[in-house]
């Protein structure tokens, strides 16, 4: 604040000259200044490129061989990241089970934002009754830790799906289980958010001119007022990455998750505390890419809060 | 006030209801019940038939709420597979306090078996609240006194850090060293699993050393949403007139902190942690399966994985309740608190 008072009063005259910076160019310049942001963003780019980029080299077929003779082998020149507990190589697992958490952590998100919008918006837009009912779906769902719904639901939904080959690929049918049912357990903050974004949007002047004109409802809802509360739903869903990744490790680490020979990196830790003393590789590598990628995109998170959503800071 | 309360409790019925039968759907699929009842299987058809009818699963899934709801003493039920009810129920049902029997440890009353773990989960769970509470105080008070200091920017990020982390990741790397590497360099050693050693006993020290551990681990990862909003609540009332007020009337800096700032600082503060207390019931089912802790976690883990319903049901259904009681309990401690808010 003092920043720009004394630089207006110094240049006056460049203020005028200037032309006025486009929103890209203002959220670009806000978050160019978090550090940890781009920080987060060029660790992300790694990660990516660590995932997608060693399926070069490696095979997913290596990955998931076992060669019981070599089984909880520690770190070597063959096996970089050593062996787990059926000889298959942790780095080749990594790589693959890579993959797989990415794509658990974007794809649960798009579930999630899916609902959290259309419920969101629909409770906001309609009030009344419309907004009690749902409003109240949403509270129960909160009033359950999610990580004992997603138990339930992971034993509910278990073992309905076969296999499925993908890109010449074949993914464990639990991969799309828990796709959807962390999706279907963490829209109510993002409901809530856009209830309130609806709520108050709905009543400026510009709704009342589209609906004046005859606008149609949809229309009004997704293409007026939804554009206008994007910036609190795009902060909303990269934390929601992060937090997806984080539960699918959780639940894989239960066992109940992402089934074997997919690997995850959730998965890939599952008993791995009972090698604790003898094996400690078994667990570093796979949850130390964990942290590093719910790390990046917390720090992502919170740079696109400051660029975007400046007034909604709160620490 | 009063009137207040009564309409959030009528209120919370139906939301407690809906959840009761959102939850009770869910749990049809956990498996069958009577493979793994006993710890042993039953593989004759005929017992199979038998005991399905004596738990009343071979009845259709709404009669299986409403016996579950209200009790099946009022109506026959029938045992001996020959079509006619013959035999009176025993069952109570939920509304009458009566959770049914566990499946697992069989005919043990569902509040029994939570009973018996809720203490562990308790004494791990209050104890890490504890160390969240009073190290969030200390530690947002003093970086938002010395905002962007170094100690403000070093706590920031291991508090993203702590924050980021799975649980159990934290959990592996302190046993690995506290447990693991310090038994191998010959120094003392922190236990990693169960609540007590086998040959010492359960006493009061023996508790207190399985637990650092798993304290320390839950308050690592908890730490960090506790002490970012202490900090910002501190940031935003130290720059309001009152304490500039109580500062140039010459008033000495730690009554102004503690007694001026802190009071109104802390309202948010309490509500936080007055909507986290009811989830301390629920216990940490990860800690608890890492640390092998026997609390309420682990009772919930072990009772779904072998189908047993009644148990399950009856964990949620506890969490559920206390969850809507203690957002009420928040609501008037927050207007006892606050005098400006005033429930209509």
């Amino acid at each position: 604040m003092v920043e720009t008072t004394l630089s207006a009063s110094i240049h006056p005259v460049d203020e005028l000259l200037t032309p006025p910076l486009s929103l890209r160019q203002l959220v670009w310049r806000r978050f160019r200044r978090h550090t940890m942001a781009l920080f987060g963003v060029v660790v992300l780019i790694l990660l990516f490129t660590y995932a997608f980029g060693g399926a070069l080299f490696l095979t997913e077929s290596y990955a998931n061989q076992t060669e019981t003779g070599v089984r909880l082998q520690g770190p070597s020149a063959v096996h970089p990241f050593g062996t787990d507990t059926v000889g298959r190589d942790i780095l080749a697992r990594t790589i693959y089970g890579g993959q797989i958490s990415l794509l658990i952590g974007l794809t649960a998100v798009l579930i999630e934002t899916g609902f959290g919008i259309l419920i969101g918006a629909f409770a906001g837009y309609y009030g009344g009754v419309v907004d009690s009912v749902l409003m109240r779906i949403t509270e129960a769902m909160l009033n359950i830790p999610q990580l004992f719904l997603l138990i339930v639901m992971a034993k509910f939904f278990s073992g309905k799906l076969p296999n499925i080959t993908l890109l010449g690929r074949t993914f464990s049918g639990s991969v799309v289980v828990i796709i959807g049912i962390i999706g279907l357990t963490s829209w109510m903050y993002l409901a809530r958010i856009v209830r309130a974004e609806f709520l108050s949007l709905k009543e400026n002047e510009f709704v009342l001119a589209a609906r004046a004109i005859g606008t149609p409802r949809r229309e009004i809802i997704f293409q007026h007022i939804l554009p206008n509360s994007i910036a609190p739903i795009v902060v909303s869903a990269t934390l929601g990455v992060a937090n997806a990744i984080l539960s699918e490790a959780y639940i894989s680490f239960l066992g109940l998750g992402v089934q074997p020979p997919t690997a995850t990196w959730g998965n890939m830790l599952d008993g791995a505390y009972n090698y604790i003393d003898t094996a400690p590789w078994l667990w570093v590598f796979p949850g130390t890419l964990i942290v590093l990628t719910v790390l990046s995109i917390n720090f992502l998170g919170d740079g696109l809060r400051d660029a975007l959503d400046p007034r909604s800071r709160v620490a | 006030m009063t009137r207040y309360i009564i309409r959030r409790l009528l209120q919370a019925i139906p939301l407690l209801f809906v959840i009761s039968l959102v939850l009770f759907v869910l749990m049809q699929n956990m498996g069958d019940p009577v493979a793994t009842m006993g710890g042993r299987s039953v593989t004759r058809s005929a017992d199979r038939e038998r005991l399905r009818r004596q738990l009343g699963l071979d009845k259709p899934i709404a009669v299986q709420y409403l016996y579950w709801l209200v009790g099946n003493d009022w109506t026959k039920i029938d045992l001996d597979g020959d079509g006619v009810a013959e035999t009176p129920g025993q069952r109570q049902g939920v509304l009458r306090g009566d959770f049914g029997a566990s499946l697992v440890n069989r005919g043990k009353p569902v509040l029994q078996v939570i009973w018996d773990r809720l203490p562990n989960t308790l004494l791990l769970m209050g104890a890490s609240e504890l160390v969240i509470i009073i190290g969030a105080l200390l530690i947002g008070i003093y970086s938002a006194l010395r905002q962007y200091s170094v100690i403000d920017h070093v706590v920031t990020a291991i508090s993203f850090v702590g924050y980021s982390m799975p649980i159990f990741f934290i959990a592996l790397l302190t046993m690995y060293i506290f447990s693991v590497n310090f038994k191998r360099w010959g120094l003392p050693y922190l236990p990693t699993v169960g609540m007590f050693d086998p040959g010492v006993g359960k006493t009061t020290g023996q508790v207190a050393l399985h637990m650092i551990l798993p304290v320390f681990s839950l308050s690592f990862i908890y730490f960090a949403g506790y002490s970012r909003y202490v900090r910002s609540t501190m940031l935003e009332v130290m720059s309001q007139d009152y304490i500039r007020t109580a500062r140039s009337k010459g008033l000495p800096r730690p009554v102004i902190i503690y007694l001026h700032a802190l009071k109104n600082a802390s309202l948010p503060i309490v509500t936080v942690i007055g909507l986290d207390l009811p989830l301390l019931l629920a216990g940490a089912i990860v800690t608890e399966r890492i640390f092998a802790w026997p609390g309420m976690g682990r009772l919930f883990l072990d009772h779904a994985s072998r189908s047993d319903t009644p148990v399950v049901m009856g964990i949620l259904m506890m969490i559920s309740v206390a969850v809507v009681v203690f957002q009420i309990i928040v609501d008037v401690v927050y207007a006892w608190l606050d005098p400006r808010i005033r429930y209509s």
